[in-house]
């Protein structure tokens, strides 16, 4: 294309960025919208209790899911989420520490539990004899540097003495629904993945699983914090406190957490 | 200055791309030269599958390939029947995809060169009594030798950019699957900013060396690829 050509494009060009732009406006943010992190372990149990909260509330909730580390380097970039639903308790305390996340905010709204995991009914016996036995050649777990669930899961081995052993046969997710997705389409013959993913209404939803004893691991325990974003509005404020609230409890207790 | 873990991801990397270009040569080739020559009504379809790469999200590709290459899917069952095991989570698994991933990038430009060869150089081959495979090797290869260099060039670069399908379908092994890309994303989500952003300029620096000597080499060529 010679200057010439390209001058004579300019006006095309600068209708075409109009074009973008009348796009860009096109989606205005909602004024009591709630913008919300949510942990991928919690994706299931914060989609019902989203739900009930919008009939009841009227407000409208935004949910994002995904790995709480990358949240936490989104929301030191200005990401625009008011609040946080993380998968452990040291990220919202570093928010808070950093001024990102509003002081006394914090509470623990679950304490997830870990369980060995697995798409064949009767593959995995409920004391875990199957990490002994070793016959499987992909033992799938979330990044232990990224996701608390995958911490848990090397702990687990570690107190089992079976790290090493279990160790060459790793596969990692990014987060644990990557994790999951891993065993769900067979690919792992199991893993580790968080018990709301695969429990619904108190039970197990398909194949075999071992509900890791809590004593094997240091607590899961998972931290919601309101975000400067979200500090002084009505919206974000009332979410929180439905989250701790006997309703949204009992939608978290039916997906297996704690308290 | 960087570590043993970079060095091996970006090994790695290297040797992932070396090998999907070497295969999509000659993959590539022959489906570009069929593209460039024929007539038949098929053609626009074949054409619109070696491009869709380009438009597909990477996440749909790695979906897919995690479905169809996992144990009940019809890859999986196939390179399970020939004692080859399954493909995620391996090296050749993500050969495989790359070679999808990256199929565009090599078969585009070689088609244009092959087009801009035109009829006439192979007719006169002809009259000369070449074969068709010899006036292929002996004409049309060396007369697109500038489109099989701007080729493997960005087979070569694209694979090393590659990460949604790698993400996907890697496990992220460490010397098996976690390729550069992997690395750098995981730095980033672990706050080791400074080792995302070593190995980050490596790439930066790396992508822009390949285009400038891409761009440099053919300052006459109007279209790039």
């Amino acid at each position: 294309m010679t200057c010439l050509e390209l001058r004579r494009c300019k006006t095309t060009i600068f209708g075409f960025v109009l074009a973008i732009f009348s796009l860009l406006s096109g989606s205005p943010a909602f004024a009591d919208e709630i913008q919300v992190a949510v942990a991928a372990n919690f994706a299931a149990p914060m989609q019902k209790i989203a739900a009930d909260f919008e009939k009841e509330t009227g407000h409208k909730v935004q949910l994002a899911f995904g790995a709480t580390g990358k949240f936490y380097a989104q929301i030191q970039n200005g990401a625009p989420f008011e609040v946080l639903l993380a998968a452990d308790d040291t990220t919202p305390e570093k928010l808070e520490k950093e001024g990102l996340g509003v002081a006394n905010s914090r509470f623990t709204y679950a304490i997830g539990k870990l369980v060995l995991w697995s798409t064949k009914a009767g593959y995995v016996d409920d004391k875990g004899e199957v990490l002994k036995r070793g016959d499987f050649k992909h033992l799938a777990i979330a990044n232990p540097k990224l996701a608390p669930y995958g911490q848990a899961a090397v702990e687990t081995l570690t107190a089992l003495g079976l790290l090493a052993t279990a160790q060459p046969k790793f596969v990692q997710g990014e987060n644990i629904a990557q994790t999951h997705q891993f065993i769900a389409t067979g690919n792992a013959e199991l893993g580790f993945v968080a018990l709301s993913q695969v429990m619904k209404d108190g039970r197990i939803t398909e194949g075999s699983a071992w509900i890791v004893p809590s004593n094997l691991h240091d607590p899961i325990r998972q931290d919601a914090i309101l975000l400067a974003t979200g500090k002084g509005k009505a919206a974000p404020a009332a979410l929180l406190k439905y989250l701790a609230g006997d309703k949204a409890r009992a939608v978290i207790k039916s997906f297996g957490y704690d308290f | 200055m960087l570590t043993s873990d970079e060095l091996q991801a970006l090994w790695l990397t290297v040797r992932l791309a070396a090998v999907v270009t070497t295969i999509l040569l000659l993959i590539g080739t022959p489906i570009a030269w069929w593209l460039a020559r024929t007539r038949c009504r098929w053609k626009g379809p074949i054409a619109a599958i070696v491009a869709l790469p380009l438009v597909l999200p990477p996440s749909v590709l790695g979906f897919y390939l995690l479905l169809v290459m996992g144990p009940h899917g019809p890859i999986g069952q196939l390179t399970e029947a020939l004692g080859l095991g399954r493909l995620p989570f391996t090296f050749w698994g993500l050969v495989v995809a790359s070679v999808f991933y990256s199929l565009p990038f090599m078969v585009q430009p070689l088609q244009t060169a092959f087009e801009s060869i035109g009829e006439r150089p192979l007719e006169v081959a002809a009259t000369l009594r070449a074969s068709p495979l010899d006036a292929f090797f002996t004409v049309a290869v060396p007369l697109a030798l500038p489109g099989f260099l701007t080729a493997s060039v960005l087979t070569f670069a694209h694979t090393v950019g590659e990460f949604g399908v790698v993400l996907m379908i890697g496990g992220n092994l460490p010397g098996v699957t976690r390729v550069a890309s992997v690395q750098i994303y995981d730095h980033v989500e672990a706050f080791e900013y400074a080792s995302a952003h070593r190995l980050s300029a490596v790439m930066l620096v790396f992508a822009f060396l390949v285009l400038l000597a891409l761009y440099a080499w053919r300052p006459g060529a109007r279209k790039g690829a």
